[in-house]
C-alpha cells in the first residue's frame, strides 16, 4: 500500500481537472492527478468543438494565465471560425471543431510532461480527514495521497443515469463507471444538490452521408486561433456538412414522444434551454417545420460524425427512423445512439469566490459538478480552483477573478452568488462589461495577474512583455498626432468640420476609420506591424463607452475591496428586514459587491452591513 | 467619485430646507451658485443665482473642509426656505453642474460610514435612523412608483428587454438558426418607447412649471370680454406681479399667485381673419402661444371653431355672463359672475398635474429618463447601419434600461435569455 503526499490532489481528469492541475503545478505546487484512466484526460465527450460565443472568451482568459486548452485547441482544430466576424471585436467568438483524438493524446503529452504533476490511475473514493478538513484522497486500493488541498472535478459522474428511450442504466458518460461511493461521501458533507440532465445526438458514421447532396461549411481562410502564443494551424482542416430535419422527421419524433426519456417521464432534472433534445424543440416550437443540424467530423482520420442539433432520448430504432428521414443520411449508419445524461451538481452558492466549499476546508469544486456544461466553462473553473489551492497550501492571498477584468470572474460570481437553475453556459450578454472583456484583449488583462501570481512561464512572459512595449509605442505615437478637422478630411475620412482637433488615437474610435486610413496623415506609422495595428484599432473602438463604463467598474471595484468575513453574523445586524437577513444567510455574500446583487437589496442595507464590517475591523484592530 | 448632493430635510414646506453636496465639486458647485468664493470652513449669507443669472433664493452657506465633515469629504449646506418651489429650482440647477448627481438614497450615510467617519456607538444607534429612512424613502417611492409612472416604467421596460433580448440573440446565437437582421423589429420596439419616453419626460417639466409658473391663455374672438376677465381674475386675486404690454395686438402676461399655484395669464389677440399685417402678426403670436400654454381657457359660444385646438382638460366658457338671457356656463368680467368657479377649474386641473411626484425622487426620474432617451436615440442611430454595429447598440440599449432601473428597480440578465429562449429554437 503505498502512501504519498502532494500539495494540490486534483480528482478527475477531464476539462476541469486537467486544467486545474496544471494550473496548480504551474505555480509550482506539487500535483497529482487521479483519473481512472490516463486515456480519459482531455477526452471530449459532448461534441467535438471548443469555443464559441463567450466560451472563446473564456479559452482566451486560460490562455492569458498561461492554460493549456487555448493551445491544444489550436493543435487539434481541423476547422476555426470566427464567429460574428463581421460585428465588433467585442461580440466575436473563436470557435474550433477539433480532431477528438489530436486534442486527447496532445493533452495526455502535454500532461505527462509537465514538471511537478503526476498522473496517478486509479479511483478515488473517499476523502482523508483531519476534523472537518479535507487532508487527502483515498483511492480503491486502499493507498492514500496527502494533499494540503483536494480539487474534485467529477462530472457528471454524481448519480449520473444514462437513458435511451425508456432503458436506463447507472454510469457517467457512454463508457464510464459513476463514482458511487464518492457520492455518498460527498453526502456526508451535506451540500445542497440538484438534478440536472444533458442530451447527446447519435452518432454516425460519415461514409454512409450522402455528403453531396448537403450544404458545406467551411472555415475562416485566415484561421483566428485561441491561443497567444500560437502561430498557425497544425492539423489538416475539413468543412462541416449543413443538413435540415423536415416534416416526415417531425412526423416520426411526435408518433413516438412517448418513448422518449423525456417525455415519458423517466426524467425529473432540468436541462439547458439552450440546447435544447429534438423532442423539446418540436414540442416547443411546434410552428416550426424544419431545424438546422451540422455534421461535424469528429477527427481528420475518423469517419465518426457529430450530428449538432439533434440530440435525443428516444430509444435506438426511433432514432434510427428519424435519422433516414433527413436529407443526405438516407442510409446512414448509426455507430453509438443518442442518449440523455441525468446527475447530481453541488449548488454553487456552498463555495466561495475562489470555488472552495465553504463549509468544507481543504475541498474545492470545479466544472459540471458546480452546475455548468460545456469543456470551456468547466477549464476556466479548473484554473481558478487549481491557482486558489495552490495559494492556499502556499500560505498566499486567495485570487479571485473580477466581473470587471474577465469571463472567468462573471461566471464564477454568477454561481456563486445566485446558483444555477439549467446547466449555466456562457454567454457575452452575461458580462455587463462586454465591451471591456473582449477575446482579442484577454492577455492585456489577465497575463499581468498571472505574471504576479507566477502561473505564467518565462516564454509567454516574454512575449507578453514585448507585444506591451509594441502596442504602448504605438498608443504614444498616436495619441502624440494632432490633426485639425480639415487635415482630416483631405485623406478623404469622413468627420464633423467642428474645430476641434483630434489625435490619432480619437480617430480611430470612429467606426469607419482603420489604422492604414492614418498613414496618409502621418507616413511614419508605417512602422508599427500588423497585429499591433489591429490591437489599437480594437481598442479605440470602444475607448469612449469604456471610459463610460469605468464609473461602474470602480464602483464595482469599491464594494469588492469590503470582504465579508466567512463567519459574519448576519442575523446580527440592527435593521435588516427578516426578509434579507434570511436571503443575506442562504446566499452568504463574500462581499459588498455580491451582497448588492442579491434580490431585494436597499442601498441602506447595504450601508448597515458595511458599517457592521467597519466595526468588526476595529474590534480586531483593537 | 461623484459629487452628491439632496435635499437632506425632510419634503415640502417648512421655515428651513437644507441642501447638502458632498464630495470633491461641492465647495465649487456651491460657489458657483453664490457668485463667490467660500471659506474652506465656515458659513456665508449669500444670494444663490441660476446659470442664466436669476435670483433663486437667499442662503446661508455652511462648509465644511474634508475630512472634518459628515460624510469625511468637502461639504457644504445651503440653508434655504423650505418653498418646494425654490428648493426644486436649486436642485434643478445643480444637476445641471458637471459632476454633480442626485444622491441615491443613504448614499451621505454610506459615504460617511466608507470613510470611516461613524464611530461604534454612532453606527449602533444609527442602524434605526438609517432603517427610518429607508422606510420613508422606500414608501415615497413606492407611491410614486405605484401610479401610472411605474406601470409605464414597467412597460418601457419589458419593451426594451425585448429589444435587446432580439439583439442578443443575433450575437450570442451567430452560429444558430435565428435571424441574422433584427433591425426593422428592434427600431420600431425603440420607438414606441422613445416617443412615449419623451412625452413623459415633458409631463415631468412640471418641476420646471412650479418654478416658472404655469401659462394660462385666455383665447377667444375679439370683443368677448378677454381683457375684462384677465382684469377681474387679476384684480380679484389681488396678486398681480407684473404687468406689461407691448402694443395693444402684443400679448399680454400677468404674473400671479391662483390657488396656491405661480399661474402666467396671457391675454391674447382676438382671433379673427385680418388684413391689418400687424394685426395679423399678433394674432400669429397669440396662437402660438396659446398652443403652447399649459391650460388654454376658450371664452367662446358652445359651437364656436376657432383658430386655437382645444385640447385635453382645457377649459370653455360662455362670454358675456352679463348680456345673456340664460347665464349657465357663462363668465363675466364685468360682474364677476362664474368667476370664481373659473379660478376653481384651473386650479383643480393645474394642481392635478403637480400632484405627479416627491421632488427629489422627480428630478430624479426626471434625470433618469433623460439618459434613457439620449441612449436610445443613440441606439437608433447605430442600429441604422445595420447588424455590423449590434455590439454598441446593445450597449446603448443596456444603458437604456439601467436608466430606468433606477425607476422599477433591476433588469437581469436572466430576463433576457428567459426572452432570447422564449423567441427562438436555439441549440443546433
Amino acid at each position: 500500500m503505498k502512501h504519498r503526499s502532494f500539495d494540490v490532489v486534483v480528482i478527475g481528469g477531464g476539462h476541469a481537472g486537467a486544467e486545474a492541475a496544471h494550473a496548480a503545478a504551474r505555480m509550482g505546487s506539487s500535483t497529482a492527478l487521479v483519473t481512472l484512466t490516463r486515456n480519459g484526460i482531455g477526452v471530449m465527450s459532448c461534441n467535438p468543438a471548443i469555443g464559441g460565443l463567450g466560451k472563446g472568451h473564456l479559452v482566451r482568459e486560460i490562455d492569458a494565465m498561461d492554460g493549456v486548452m487555448g493551445r491544444i485547441a489550436d493543435r487539434a482544430g481541423i476547422q476555426f471560425r470566427l464567429l460574428n466576424r463581421r460585428k465588433g471585436p467585442a461580440v466575436q467568438g473563436p470557435r474550433a471543431q477539433a480532431d477528438r483524438k489530436i486534442y486527447r493524446t496532445a493533452m495526455l503529452a502535454e500532461t505527462e510532461a509537465r514538471e511537478g504533476l503526476e498522473i496517478v490511475e486509479g479511483e478515488a473514493v473517499d476523502f482523508l480527514m483531519a476534523d472537518d478538513t479535507v487532508c487527502g484522497v483515498v483511492l480503491q486500493d486502499g493507498s492514500q495521497l496527502k494533499a494540503g488541498a483536494v480539487i474534485l472535478t467529477t462530472g457528471t459522474f454524481l448519480r449520473g443515469v444514462i437513458h435511451i428511450g425508456d432503458v436506463s442504466r447507472p454510469g457517467g458518460r457512454m463508457g464510464d463507471k459513476p463514482s458511487v461511493k464518492l457520492a455518498e461521501r460527498i453526502d456526508a458533507f451535506n451540500l445542497p444538490l440538484g438534478r440536472l440532465k444533458t442530451g447527446t445526438p447519435p452518432r454516425l458514421d460519415g461514409r454512409t452521408i450522402n455528403w453531396s447532396v448537403l450544404e458545406s461549411q467551411p472555415g475562416d481562410d485566415e484561421p483566428t486561433l485561441f491561443s497567444f502564443m500560437s502561430n498557425g494551424v497544425q492539423a489538416p482542416q475539413i468543412s462541416c456538412g449543413i443538413t435540415y430535419t423536415n416534416s416526415k422527421t417531425h412526423d416520426i419524433i411526435e408518433a413516438n414522444l412517448a418513448r422518449s426519456a423525456m417525455y415519458g417521464g423517466h426524467i425529473e432534472g432540468v436541462g439547458p434551454r439552450y440546447c435544447p433534445s429534438i423532442e423539446d424543440k418540436i414540442v416547443r416550437f411546434a410552428d416550426k417545420t424544419s431545424h438546422q443540424i451540422f455534421l461535424e467530423p469528429e477527427g481528420v482520420d475518423d469517419h465518426t460524425i457529430y450530428p449538432n442539433g439533434i440530440s435525443t432520448s428516444l430509444p435506438e430504432d426511433v432514432q434510427e427512423q428519424y435519422v433516414r428521414s433527413i436529407v443526405g443520411l438516407e442510409q446512414a449508419v448509426i455507430l453509438q445512439p443518442g442518449y440523455a445524461i441525468e446527475y447530481d451538481y453541488v449548488d454553487p452558492r456552498a463555495l466561495n469566490g475562489q470555488l472552495r466549499v465553504k463549509s468544507v476546508p481543504g475541498l474545492y469544486l470545479a466544472g459540471q459538478i458546480n452546475g455548468t456544461t460545456g469543456y470551456e466553462e468547466a477549464a476556466a473553473q479548473g484554473l481558478a480552483a487549481g491557482l486558489n489551492a495552490a495559494l492556499a497550501v502556499q500560505g498566499r492571498d486567495p485570487v479571485t477573478f473580477s466581473r470587471s477584468n474577465s469571463y472567468i470572474g462573471v461566471m464564477i460570481d454568477d454561481l456563486t452568488t445566485r446558483g444555477v437553475v439549467e446547466p449555466y453556459r456562457m454567454f457575452t450578454s452575461r458580462a455587463e462589461f462586454r465591451l471591456s472583456l473582449r477575446a482579442d484583449n484577454a492577455d492585456q488583462r489577465l497575463t499581468p495577474l498571472g505574471v504576479q501570481l507566477g502561473c505564467v512561464g518565462t516564454e509567454r512572459k516574454a512575449m507578453f512583455s514585448d507585444k506591451m512595449q509594441r502596442l504602448e509605442r504605438a498608443r504614444e505615437d498616436l495619441l502624440s498626432l494632432s490633426f485639425t478637422p480639415k487635415q482630416v478630411a483631405a485623406v478623404g475620412i469622413r468627420i464633423n468640420q467642428d474645430g476641434s482637433r483630434r489625435s490619432g488615437l480619437d480617430l480611430l474610435a470612429f467606426p469607419d476609420v482603420t489604422f492604414e486610413g492614418l498613414l496618409p496623415l502621418e507616413p511614419g506609422l508605417e512602422a508599427v506591424d500588423t497585429e499591433i495595428r489591429r490591437q489599437v484599432e480594437r481598442d479605440a473602438l470602444y475607448a469612449n463607452y469604456i471610459s463610460r463604463q469605468q464609473k461602474d467598474v470602480d464602483a464595482l471595484q469599491r464594494d469588492e475591496m469590503h470582504v465579508i468575513p466567512a463567519d459574519f453574523d448576519f442575523d446580527a445586524v440592527d435593521g435588516l428586514s427578516n426578509e434579507l437577513k434570511l436571503k443575506l444567510n442562504t446566499a452568504r455574500p463574500g462581499n459588498l459587491a455580491q451582497a448588492a446583487r442579491i434580490d431585494g437589496m436597499t442601498p441602506a442595507a447595504l450601508a448597515l452591513l458595511l458599517a457592521r464590517l467597519r466595526r468588526g475591523q476595529r474590534v480586531r484592530q483593537a | 467619485m461623484d459629487t452628491i448632493f439632496a435635499l437632506a430635510s425632510a419634503q415640502g414646506k417648512a421655515g428651513v430646507a437644507v441642501i447638502r453636496l458632498s464630495g470633491s465639486r461641492a465647495h465649487s458647485a456651491a460657489a458657483r451658485m453664490a457668485g463667490c468664493e467660500l471659506p474652506v470652513a465656515g458659513r456665508s449669507l449669500r444670494m444663490l443665482r441660476g446659470k442664466d443669472g436669476h435670483r433663486l433664493d437667499e442662503a446661508l452657506i455652511l462648509t465644511f473642509q474634508a475630512p472634518a465633515s459628515f460624510t469625511g469629504e468637502a461639504v457644504a449646506e445651503l440653508q434655504v426656505h423650505g418653498s418646494t418651489a425654490g428648493v426644486a429650482a436649486i436642485l434643478a440647477e445643480l444637476d445641471q453642474i458637471k459632476g454633480l448627481r442626485q444622491a441615491d438614497p443613504g448614499e451621505f450615510t454610506r459615504r460617511a460610514l466608507e470613510n470611516g467617519k461613524m464611530d461604534l456607538a454612532q453606527v449602533e444607534g444609527l442602524a434605526d435612523l438609517i432603517d427610518a429612512e429607508t422606510e420613508a424613502q422606500r414608501r415615497q417611492a413606492q407611491n410614486v412608483l405605484a401610479g401610472d409612472l411605474g406601470r409605464l416604467a414597467d412597460r418601457w421596460r419589458a419593451v426594451l428587454i425585448r429589444a435587446a433580448a432580439l439583439i442578443e440573440a443575433t450575437i450570442d446565437f451567430a452560429d444558430e438558426d435565428v435571424p441574422v437582421d433584427v433591425t426593422p423589429e428592434v427600431t420600431g420596439l425603440l420607438v414606441k418607447v422613445r416617443s412615449e419616453l419623451s412625452h413623459e419626460t415633458a409631463g415631468i417639466q412640471i418641476a420646471e412649471r412650479i418654478r416658472d409658473g404655469f401659462e394660462v391663455a385666455i383665447v377667444g374672438a375679439p370683443n368677448v370680454g378677454k381683457s375684462t376677465l384677465l382684469n377681474a381674475l387679476a384684480g380679484r386675486q389681488a396678486a398681480i406681479t407684473s404687468e406689461y404690454a407691448g402694443t395693444t395686438r402684443d400679448v399680454i402676461e400677468v404674473r400671479m399667485d391662483l390657488a396656491g399655484l405661480p399661474v402666467t395669464l396671457l391675454d391674447t389677440a382676438g382671433l379673427r381673419e385680418t388684413e391689418d399685417v400687424v394685426e395679423g402678426m399678433g394674432i400669429a403670436l397669440a396662437r402660438d402661444r396659446a398652443d403652447r400654454a399649459d391650460l388654454r381657457v376658450f371664452l367662446a359660444e358652445a359651437d364656436e371653431v376657432l383658430d386655437v385646438e382645444m385640447q385635453i382638460n382645457d377649459i370653455r366658457v360662455l362670454p358675456k355672463a352679463d348680456k345673456r338671457e340664460d347665464a349657465t356656463g357663462a363668465i363675466s368680467g364685468v360682474t364677476g359672475a362664474g368667476v370664481d368657479s373659473l379660478v376653481e377649474r384651473i386650479a383643480t386641473v393645474l394642481k392635478a398635474r403637480t400632484a405627479s411626484a416627491g421632488l427629489a425622487t422627480r428630478a430624479r426620474h426626471r434625470a433618469a429618463m433623460e439618459r434613457g432617451l439620449t441612449s436610445l436615440d443613440q441606439a437608433m442611430q447605430v442600429l441604422s447601419s445595420g447588424p455590423d454595429q449590434y455590439d454598441i447598440a446593445a450597449e446603448e440599449i443596456r444603458t437604456a434600461i439601467r436608466a430606468l432601473e433606477s425607476l422599477v428597480g433591476r433588469v437581469d440578465v436572466e430576463n433576457l435569455l428567459d426572452e432570447i429562449f422564449a423567441s427562438f429554437c436555439v441549440g443546433k
